[in-house]
């Protein structure tokens, strides 16, 4: 779209066209905007005067839409207007999936991108020698390629008495009472409103009161497992869990991550339990394999949870921290989290091992985010959390 | 002078020192008619932006402090319910009934007027500052945006309301929850940062004109510095306004004199008791000796 516009001068069509290419060039770079700041940006320009640090500073006022694009702005405005553009564009990262509107096409980046990178285990030397021999767990980022069955791991009685676990703890979040009064027949303060309003017809007697009283507003749970390798040990309660908490509670949403984030709520509420685990072993592709939880909660945090996720939500993640992926990664996708206002558990199987200490890097990242750090290893575990999610 | 240079001088001789970023967003937001949406850590001046606007503008300032739970009561209209029930019974005594009473009683006459409907209901375009609209909930984030693209509010019992002048509107945000991008996509966006060392100079000397430049300096060069350690709250501009008159009052000509009183003096800058505990005297008395 540069070409287009600048490199031909004898058919330039003019500072409009130009201002025009400059706002696809932004698009292209990841930035969202629409016709409308098209529109703006014209009139900015219009109103100001046309020397070169006037257009940025108007150009950047328009365009940027949050700290991000703030910080990246100067670099693609250089980019496009100061000729240095080709060499520099390429520089600048892919579309970032943070912008991306479609989470389809948003899914696969993080992946696709990082294909001949090395990793590097987060659990160090450190972390390694203290486990000693015992039960030693290393993050691989292997994707596992045989096709796993999930419905040898998980059986149909498995997913009833989870449902039923499921349901309890659904009810322990449930009650959020909101801030707001709404009309109630019964409840504990006047709504002088409605009671002048009634009152008109009595002559100004207040005979009959209105009440209104602060509702209990449902907390929507957000479930995230991890299918990694060293998760396997678990997969059963867990991703019995997942189908039963889907059954108990229509408006729960539920995520498989591993090396890619899927999201697999519409697969697990088919009415038949089996059928269920037989479609998300169709979308969970590499179950079982290597762990890249950074990436996968950061993934979620700017797809997802940008839609899904706001102050009254619990976000539930199942996963034992192991990452194969530096622990920068997640304390960013983390904190990234945390901004959306929802409330954070985090369960991990491991933590309920005698002398354990979280010393995954990852996990040790993850901790300041936390609302709620408990140990969930089998069912009766995450039956037992009931008392302490009612203290939320 | 252009006329968003113009505006930036005219903010310094109401004490506000504002970078060109900021200086040309609120030219813009003037000049379009669109709400400025300004985003920075707490004590950047994102307030203070709004209160230099209305002294500039010679315009009234109406304030909106947002927080969990606020609601159209609070934030657009109520009605006087106290003197809606005393006017009941003294219609009812003069005899009146019925739809003339009911008229009367949803009237202006009765109608608080709460921030938002105060803002468009002024024969003059004020400045209307949003403060903190991170701290509100979505629903009233929603509500929001249908009046800042309309101007209108509506009241089932009387009507619609259109606005009688487009207010100035100025949103700030801390960045505590991410705003919809409904929001966002409706204002102008400037970022604003802690100040560079030159403009906070600027600053202090604006608003402390009897300090001797050199401890003017010290103190700039001491805050940008505890600024780059790791602490839980960093201190912003007002905090090193506090700072610098503590330090006038006490009568200090230079920084690096007495560690006891420049540790003492550093209440007014760190908020937190880590803070506190991480800036002890010693790394107080390197970090004033490296802005000396």
């Amino acid at each position: 779209m540069k070409g287009a516009v600048t490199r031909f001068a004898a058919r330039d069509d003019g500072p409009m066209a130009r201002v025009i290419g400059f706002m696809a060039h932004l698009r292209a770079n990841g930035f969202r905007l629409g016709v409308a700041e098209t529109d703006l940006a014209l009139a900015a320009l219009a109103a100001t005067q046309p020397d070169e640090a006037t257009l940025r500073s108007a150009l950047k006022v328009v365009c940027c839409g949050s700290a991000e694009d703030w910080a990246r702005f100067d670099a693609v405005f250089d980019s496009f207007w100061r000729n240095g553009g080709r060499v520099r564009t390429k520089a600048v990262p892919a579309p970032n999936p943070q912008h991306s509107r479609n989470t389809l096409s948003a899914a696969g980046q993080e992946t696709a991108g990082s294909g001949g990178r090395p990793h590097t285990p987060d659990t160090g030397a450190g972390a390694e020698s203290e486990s000693g021999g015992k039960g030693r767990l290393v993050a691989s980022t292997l994707q596992n390629l045989a096709k796993r069955d999930l419905r040898e791991i998980v059986s149909a009685d498995d997913i009833r008495a989870a449902e039923r676990v499921a349901l309890q703890i659904g009810a322990a979040l449930r009650d959020r009472r909101s801030r707001r009064a709404k009309a109630a027949r019964r409840g504990p303060k006047l709504d002088l409103r409605r009671t002048i309003r009634a009152s008109l017809a009595s002559g100004g007697e207040p005979l009959r009161l209105a009440r209104k009283r602060r509702p209990d507003r449902p907390v929507r749970i957000v479930a995230l497992v991890d299918g990694s390798g060293s998760m396997t040990l678990y997969a059963r309660p867990f991703l019995a869990f997942l189908a039963g908490l889907m059954r108990a509670d229509p408006a729960a949403d539920a995520y498989l991550f591993h090396t890619r984030l899927v999201r697999v709520t519409e697969a697990l509420r088919d009415e038949d339990p089996l059928r269920a685990l037989n479609r998300i072993t169709l979308l969970a592709d590499g179950f079982g394999g290597g762990s890249r939880i950074g990436a996968a909660l950061m993934q979620f945090a700017t797809t997802h949870a940008r839609r899904s996720v706001n102050g009254r939500s619990v976000v539930m993640i199942l996963s034992d921290g192991y990452d194969s992926a530096p622990s920068d990664d997640l304390a960013r996708a983390m904190a990234r989290l945390a901004r959306r206002g929802c409330r954070i558990i985090w369960l991990n199987p491991m933590k309920g091992w005698r002398d354990y200490a979280p010393i995954a890097a990852g996990m040790a990242a993850a901790l300041p985010f936390l609302d709620l750090f408990a140990p969930a290893a089998k069912l009766e575990d995450l039956a037992a959390l009931e008392t302490e999610l009612h203290h939320l | 002078m252009t006329q968003w240079t113009k505006l930036q001088a005219d903010l310094a001789a109401q004490d506000y020192v504002a970078a060109p970023d900021l200086a040309m967003a609120l030219h813009l937001s003037l000049a379009l008619g669109r709400p400025l949406l300004l985003e920075g850590a707490a004590g950047v001046g994102k307030t203070e932006v709004a209160r230099a606007l209305a002294a500039v503008k010679d315009c009234e300032l109406i304030r909106l402090q947002c927080y969990e739970g606020l609601d159209a009561a609070q934030a657009i209209y109520e009605w006087n319910y106290q003197r809606q029930l005393l006017a009941i019974r003294a219609h009812a005594e003069a005899g009146e009934t019925g739809p003339t009473v009911e008229a009367r009683l949803f009237s202006e006459e009765y109608l608080l007027e709460r921030p938002l409907l105060r803002a468009i209901r002024q024969p003059a375009p004020p400045v209307l500052l949003i403060d903190e609209i991170d701290r509100a909930d979505e629903e009233f984030e929603a509500y929001l945006l249908e009046v800042l693209s309309d101007f209108q509010i509506t009241i089932p019992e009387m009507g619609t309301l259109a606005a009688v002048s487009r207010p100035m509107v100025i949103l700030t945000s801390n960045g505590t929850r991410d705003l919809s991008d409904a929001l966002r996509r409706r204002c102008l966006y400037p970022h604003v940062d802690y100040p560079d060392p030159a403009t906070e100079l600027a600053i202090l000397q604006a608003r402390r004109p009897g300090l001797p430049d050199k401890l003017a300096a010290q103190i700039v060069g001491f805050v940008q510095s505890l600024r780059k350690e790791e602490l839980e709250k960093k201190p912003g501009i007002a905090e090193m306004l506090d700072f610098a008159a503590a330090l006038g009052g006490l009568g200090i000509a230079d920084l690096t004199d007495d560690p006891a009183v420049l540790h003492a003096a550093l209440a007014t800058l760190l908020k937190t008791q880590a803070d506190r505990a991480n800036v002890t005297t010693e790394v107080a008395q390197r970090l004033a000796g490296r802005a000396a």
